[in-house]
């Protein structure tokens, strides 16, 4: 029973924005109305290019270059913010709007200490003096729950954590007690367990000292774990505005459906029961560690043809390591990687040339893993080639994976540019798949991508994996996505597997403290 | 065609740089058509420009001291100019791209190697290097050009192997590599292109330089035997009687400072249209 009768303290009111002229559609944001009240969290959910981020900069009166309000109100108690000027809007900011970004380690001066970096806010809007200014920045730090202040506030934020470096940027955010707070995607740089202490913290501004708070995410995990009310957007409309628990269970709009359908679930997906096969993958005892740090330790990992494991742990757990280490793009400092019986790792590297088709990747990031300069059906053709076949036979082939991961021909002839996030990860797949790898490694490979078009690159995947008999290790921190994909699950902790098991043990029967942390963490677990 | 080159047709600095530069080279490919006189035969001494000739014809930038006509040999002056600094600056070219590759494809010993060697032959001034490996093995077409590359190989290589550094922790060529592309093909295919446009601007501005050297060894005595026509030799030349005969120096003073001004525009010109390039990418 929070608040309904209070006043809103800010409101929205048709607010358009529009992009510079040549872009897909004329507007970021297109008569956006919403009212915010205190001690309330409304989340604003969309998928990428949805404009909830040129909306947050709005709100701040910091549009990114070459875009313009064009119309509509921001009103913070009667005052028309998108008329004010740039001199009267620097007052407001910090003072009663702040806002907390996605990236904390960018936010913060690398150059200054936590608490030169929180007293400076005081000497920008009050009239502190220096011993003033000390107390109340020490009291920040400590109502953020970090643990040993004394350490914090002497600290550079290269010395603290992500965690630690967004709860800093929290502080200063809260630093003037503003009423508004706008937090862009605050969590989504964060490891799971770092993530549920954040939310935990803002849902406590929340109750404790009644801030408003505009919560930009992509997640409707998160959603579900904080939202008091849910603003749906999609090409820079809100197509459902509501109470949380209602846009959440029975949502109205189609896109609204569709997205919360695409969530994907924790319980693990039915899977065909193991065939006993000889494994085709099987690591034995890999190690590799950066100077005196033990990264991996001992990994032992068999997996059969047709089957597919996900490896799954926080940042830092050695995960893509080890990825790199199997495939071998570093040189594991110990063990055995061998793939349908030849150890990858004692290959001297004229030979490993013949033998990398057995074992191939499929990257993290979209954008990065396809050569901006060459054109996408050589680019596969090429991978063909490289696996032996004659450039008849390489053509051929990449028509059929083209048309196998669902793309047109005409993708034949284009850049990467002219696709999308989605459709490049399909490209990196069929290139993956165009060596007729035994192994393949997923390395994040649908982290970068929104919920929707995760969702089919997963069953592409599962598809893919079933039809092929592709034995696929599949590397995320997201259990959600392990759940969807994997026959077994392994857990991995400061470069070691705490736990393993087929997923449905797991996920509903975690035996490893650490696991059940994770599976805690996982945000939304109640509702999806 | 028309669409490739409509970004550099756009912006004036380029049309201009472009058309300086394109203007000389037409010029040294077609001196012997342009030149009204042989450019190393004696006609009449010291005449001054726009003299006439008693045998015909008229010296529009005089002659020099030894009845040479000015104009005819600034004409093919060009020609040395555009032969020797794309000769050279291509060397140069080839040097230091290799090297910058391969040190900063492997990294490793090769790199540390490499670089220290750069480093060294960076820290001494351009042109006291150029005098000391002329005066040691002498003045000729081939050193003048092994003399060049020797002294902006070291720079190329810094700029490609920076370059490389960056390209080759990408993910796509990491994706090269695991589908077992030879080391050469990553390097050739799909971290050089990426380079392409800091280095076509590197090379209008090198280009440059580098006829401004030829000019310097000239000037200073160490270019060309003579009689080749070289401009910096006839500013070394005329420095003696500036005073007197102006037009001796100014002329292919001019001539150089035109050509580098048109490689720079020109450079300029080509950083814009690849800022602009790469920020849309």
């Amino acid at each position: 029973m929070r608040t309904d009768e209070r006043q809103p303290i800010l409101k929205v009111k048709n607010l358009s924005v529009t992009l510079p002229k040549g872009s897909d559609r004329p507007y970021a944001v297109n008569d956006v109305s919403f009212d915010l009240k205190p001690g309330e969290i409304l989340c604003i959910v969309g998928e990428s290019g949805s404009g909830k981020s040129v909306l947050s900069s709005a709100l701040m009166g910091a549009v990114p270059e070459g875009l313009k309000v064009a119309g509509g109100q921001v009103l913070l108690e009667d005052k028309d913010l998108t008329r004010l000027s740039e001199r009267a809007f620097r007052a407001i900011r910090g003072r009663d709007i702040a806002m907390i970004f996605q990236e904390p380690m960018a936010s913060l001066n690398p150059a200054m200490t936590v608490a030169d970096q929180i007293e400076e806010v005081f000497l920008l809007h009050s009239e502190f003096d220096a011993a003033e200014r000390a107390k109340r920045a020490r009291a920040l730090v400590e109502a953020m729950r970090l643990p040993n202040p004394d350490r914090i506030l002497k600290a550079y934020p290269h010395q603290l954590s992500g965690g630690q470096c967004q709860r800093v940027v929290i502080a200063m955010a809260l630093a003037m007690s503003p009423r508004i707070l706008i937090a862009d995607e605050p969590t989504t740089a964060l490891d799971v367990t770092t993530q549920a202490q954040v939310l935990k913290l803002i849902g406590e501004l929340r109750d404790v000292h009644g801030h408003g708070i505009v919560f930009i995410t992509h997640d409707f995990g998160v959603v579900a774990d904080i939202a008091d009310r849910v603003a749906v957007m999609k090409h820079g409309e809100i197509v459902e505005i509501g109470e949380a628990k209602q846009v959440l269970t029975a949502p109205q709009h189609p896109y609204t459906q569709a997205l919360i359908a695409a969530v994907p679930s924790l319980d693990p997906h039915d899977r065909p029961a193991a065939a006993e096969a000889d494994p085709v993958l099987a690591v034995r005892g890999l190690q590799h560690s950066y100077g005196a740090l033990a990264v991996l330790k001992d990994i032992d990992l068999s997996l059969a043809p047709g089957r597919v494991v996900s490896i799954v742990g926080e940042s830092g757990c050695g995960k893509s390591t080890l990825a790199k280490a199997m495939i071998r793009l570093i040189e594991a400092k110990g063990g055995r990687v061998e793939v349908a019986g030849t150890d990858i790792l004692a290959l001297p590297s004229k030979k490993l040339e013949k033998y990398r088709r057995t074992i191939q990747m499929i990257f993290q990031d979209p954008f990065g893993s396809l050569n901006p300069r060459r054109r996408v059906g050589p680019m596969i053709a090429r991978a063909a080639r490289l696996a032996g076949a004659s450039s008849t036979e390489a053509r051929r082939r990449t028509e059929e994976l083209l048309d196998l991961v669902g793309l047109h021909k005409s993708a034949y002839w284009r850049k990467p540019g002219a696709f999308s996030g989605g459709q490049r990860q399909r490209i990196g797949i069929a290139r993956a798949l165009a060596m007729q790898p035994d192994v393949l490694i997923a390395d994040e490979s649908v982290s970068a991508l929104d919920v929707s078009v995760q969702a089919q690159v997963l069953a592409l995947l599962r598809d893919l994996q079933e039809r092929l008999q592709l034995a696929i290790v599949f590397i995320t921190h997201d259990l959600r996505v392990a759940a969807q994909i994997s026959d077994e699950i392994v857990v991995m902790q400061k470069g070691e597997i705490v736990e393993r098991g087929t997923a449905a043990m797991v996920l509903q029967a975690p035996s490893h403290p650490y696991t059940k942390t994770l599976l805690e963490a996982a945000p939304g677990r109640s509702t999806f | 065609m028309r669409k490739f080159l409509s970004p550099y047709l756009s912006s004036p600095i380029t049309v201009i740089g472009g058309l300086l530069s394109l203007g000389w080279l037409l010029v040294a490919l077609l001196a012997p058509v342009l030149a009204p006189y042989d450019p190393i035969k004696t006609l009449m001494p010291l005449a001054k420009p726009g003299a006439l000739n008693p045998a015909g014809g008229t010296f529009w930038l005089g002659t020099d001291m030894l009845g040479r006509d000015i104009l005819s040999r600034l004409i093919y002056g060009a020609r040395t100019v555009v032969v020797f600094a794309t000769l050279a600056t291509l060397t140069a070219y080839f040097v230091g791209v290799t090297l910058g590759l391969a040190a900063g494809y492997w990294r490793g010993r090769l790199d540390a190697v490499l670089s220290y060697f750069a480093n060294v032959v960076l820290s001494f001034p351009v042109l006291v290097l150029y005098i000391v490996i002329i005066v040691v093995i002498g003045s000729s077409p081939f050193n003048i050009i092994l003399a060049v590359t020797f002294g902006s190989a070291p720079a190329i290589f810094r700029i490609v192997r920076g370059i490389t550094i960056d390209v080759a922790s990408r993910d796509y060529v990491s994706a090269a590599i695991t589908q077992g592309e030879s080391a050469w093909r990553i390097m050739l295919f799909d971290i050089l292109p990426t380079a392409s446009g800091p280095l076509a601007v590197d090379f209008c501005l090198r280009l440059g330089y580098t006829a401004i050297t030829i000019g310097t060894l000239g000037f200073l005595g160490l270019g060309l035997p003579p009689p080749t026509p070289d401009w910096g030799t006839m500013v070394n030349e005329g420095r003696g009687m500036a005073i007197a005969f102006p037009h001796l120096v100014i002329f292919p003073c001019l001539a150089i400072s035109s050509l580098m001004l048109g490689l720079s525009l020109l450079a300029d010109g080509l950083r814009e249209v690849s800022d602009a390039q790469g920020r849309r990418a």
